[in-house]
């Protein structure tokens, strides 16, 4: 990946596998597994904005929970900023904590109910920093405003916000401790279109200005088109393309990337009913069942036999610009 | 198909809960009108009729899965729940019609995955567990609050045809709270746009979108991104925050962030003009070209 060779990865993955046991029976016996994160493997740049893209269920979000190890990972390897931490215990990894952050993808699920907003965001300004009581309130104040939350409604509780402002809670409560690396999971899937733009425009503002570096993981082509530097594509828990986001989006390589950049509805009810739209036929198959050969294999519209057999491999096609798939081989 | 779109707390998800009854008085308080479903007022009717309405005529897709999904039991259960209460089926029919309805929402492996408890889903997958709930009973209206905001863009596909589909065979009405002018440009017939807990604009889709007419339906319509075309360097925004939803108003909620105010707008909060073709927009600007209209 030296597509940038002046900039040095500050996130560096690989061959990272997050696997979570099944266990059925009346013995509750451990009888499989689902294979939520495959085998990936990725840089992301100091400065950069990866985008992960991949339909629902292919493991973005465990895979961005597992790069920040708020899961022990099945296997694999993760530097963050020089730092080794695919295997360290939990208790390790608390001091380096604060220079990575999440973003998380139900914002209901990350808040505590029984705390006001203004306990959310200065949560961990208490357990991380030594600013006093009043410094703590400005950096709170200063915080809401960044993500366009009323101070008035500082006193409430979560419940007595609507989705999208959940959300920004929960964005102001990351960006607390000016973190380096964030990952972003939907960050922006549950707000409207100006408030996400406001909010794309304000993680584009902080990382020029603290020379932040995201992993911006979303199903929103058209939003990671904007905001990404490269993105990265999966499917079926693996990376299935990774490219400059011009060459992902002006020549994409794998027949995944084609179907899915097809499928994107357009704001505008005369261009709709688009004839060059490719529909995937066929169920995606489950994590703990992936097909043999190519995991695309059972859905994609150029089928050949050998992809029915052996899994293709991921290799650089043109410079930077990387993919898994065997049509790619002949070339 | 109703498509209803707003910015970020402008009081969608609000709206639609009071239409059903499903906020908890106090605090809140529904302060006048009617909602009228099959000639029954549904804020006057007794709680229990409401109850039966409410499960097994009109489907409900709540926007934060985490919320409305129970923790505690597994997936199949929740969904089974309502075909035993409301459709009186045993344990054997209600559990194939489960596996079933997972899979029309593309979950696969569903057999299995009925046993699963809500926290083993990914977001999205949560996301469609709440759409087979909400389409069990074969429900006549179906409202969904942003119902696939966390669906990647082919999924989304065909969860809007399944509804396409279901519309035509089962006649069902369907009212869609979302942010996405995409999706609402492919499914809705008639659309309504809410700004500071009010419908400023209602138009069909197609004249919407070629004939936007409330400033903030145009900024709205500004600020989408494109996958085609060239990528502009800096998102538009429309400048300003929300306001704050309290008293009635005396003013245009949208006045400060209008990018063409009028002096009445500070002293009067504007009434919806009707201005042809079924459109209706609450600007006063919008007053000229209902006098020309109608004159
Ligand atoms: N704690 C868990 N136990 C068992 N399976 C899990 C667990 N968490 C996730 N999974 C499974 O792993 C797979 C990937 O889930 P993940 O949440 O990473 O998907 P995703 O790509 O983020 O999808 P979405 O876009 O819908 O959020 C899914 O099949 C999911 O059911
Ligand atoms: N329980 C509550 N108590 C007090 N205020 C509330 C409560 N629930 C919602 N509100 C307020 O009502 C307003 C409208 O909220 P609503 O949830 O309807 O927004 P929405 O249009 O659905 O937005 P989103 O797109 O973000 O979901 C918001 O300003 C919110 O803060
Ligand atoms: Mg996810
Ligand atoms: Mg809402």
């Amino acid at each position: 990946m030296l597509d940038n060779p002046v900039k040095k990865p500050l996130v560096k993955v690989r061959d990272l596998k997050m696997h979570f046991p099944i266990y059925s029976g009346f013995f509750q016996r451990h009888t499989g597994n689902v294979k939520a994160v495959d085998g990936v493997s990725f840089d992301v740049f100091e400065g950069e904005t990866l985008g992960l893209v991949g339909e629902s269920g292919c493991g973005k979000s465990t895979c961005g929970r597992a790069v920040l190890r708020l899961y022990d990972i099945t296997t694999g390897s993760i530097e963050i900023d020089g730092k080794e931490i695919g295997a360290t215990p939990q208790a390790d990894l608390r001091p380096i904590r604060p220079t990575m952050q999440m973003v998380f993808q139900d914002p209901q699920a990350s808040l505590n109910p029984r705390m006001t907003v203004q306990s959310i965001i200065q949560e961990p300004l208490d357990e991380h920093t030594k600013l006093s009581q009043k410094e703590k309130q400005e950096k709170v104040w200063e915080l809401m405003d960044a993500v366009g939350l009323n101070r008035r409604f500082a006193g409430r509780y979560p419940h007595a916000f609507s989705g999208g402002q959940r959300q920004r809670i929960g964005i102001a409560r990351a960006l607390a401790l000016n973190p380096k690396f964030i990952v972003c999971d939907e960050p922006i899937a549950a707000l409207d279109v100006s408030i996400q733009a406001q909010v794309v425009n304000l993680l584009e503002d902080l990382q020029e200005k603290y020379g932040l570096t995201y992993l911006f993981i979303s199903h929103d082509l058209s939003m990671v088109r904007h905001i990404a530097t490269r993105v990265a594509v999966m499917y079926l828990g693996k990376i299935v393309e990774l490219a400059p986001r011009e060459a992902l989006y002006a020549s994409p390589q794998h027949p995944y990337t084609e179907a899915l950049l097809s499928a994107v509805p357009e704001p505008d009810p005369s261009l709709e009913s688009r004839a060059d739209r490719i529909i995937l036929q066929g169920d995606v198959p489950s994590p703990s069942k992936p097909p043999k050969g190519c995991n695309f294999c059972t859905r994609c519209p150029k089928v050949m036999d050998i992809c029915k057999e052996t899994e293709p491999e991921f290799k650089e096609v043109k410079p930077g610009h990387f993919a898994a798939c065997h049509l790619l081989d002949k070339s | 198909m109703l498509g209803v779109v707003g910015e970020s707390g402008s009081g969608k998800s609000v709206t639609m809960m009071s239409l059903l009854g499903l906020l908890p008085s106090p605090p809140a308080d529904v302060h006048s009108g009617t909602v009228t479903f099959d000639g029954k007022d549904l804020l006057k009717v007794d709680p229990e009729t409401l109850r039966t309405i409410r499960g097994r005529k009109i489907g409900f897709i709540f926007q934060d899965p985490m919320t409305s999904l129970n923790p505690v039991f597994n997936v199949g259960y929740q969904i089974m729940e309502p075909l035993r209460v409301h459709m009186g089926m045993d344990k054997k029919a209600a559990e194939a019609r489960a596996q079933e309805l997972l899979e029309l929402v593309g979950i696969p492996d569903a057999k299995r995955r009925l046993k699963d408890y809500p926290h083993q889903f990914s977001g999205g997958m949560r996301q469609r567990v709440m759409i087979a709930i909400a389409l069990a009973c074969d429900p006549q209206v179906l409202i969904a609050d942003e119902p696939t905001t966390a669906l990647d863009v082919t999924i989304q596909a065909q969860i809007l045809e399944l509804m396409k589909d279901l519309r035509q065979k089962l006649g069902m009405a369907v009212i869609w709270i979302t942010h996405d002018l995409g999706v609402i440009a492919g499914i809705a017939d008639r659309v309504m746009v809410m700004y500071g807990g009010q419908i400023v604009e209602h138009a069909p889709v197609k004249e919407l979108f070629r004939n936007p007419k409330h400033p903030y339906t145009k900024a709205l319509l500004k600020t989408v991104p494109s996958v085609r075309g060239a990528r502009v360097r800096r998102l538009t925004t429309i400048e300003g925050q929300p306001p704050i939803l309290g008293a009635q108003p005396t003013s245009c909620p949208f006045r400060d962030r209008c990018s063409e105010p009028l002096t009445v707008c500070a002293s009067k909060n504007p009434p919806r003009y009707e201005v042809g073709n079924g459109h209706d927009v609450a600007c006063f600007h919008a007053d000229a070209l209902e006098t020309a209209h109608a004159g």
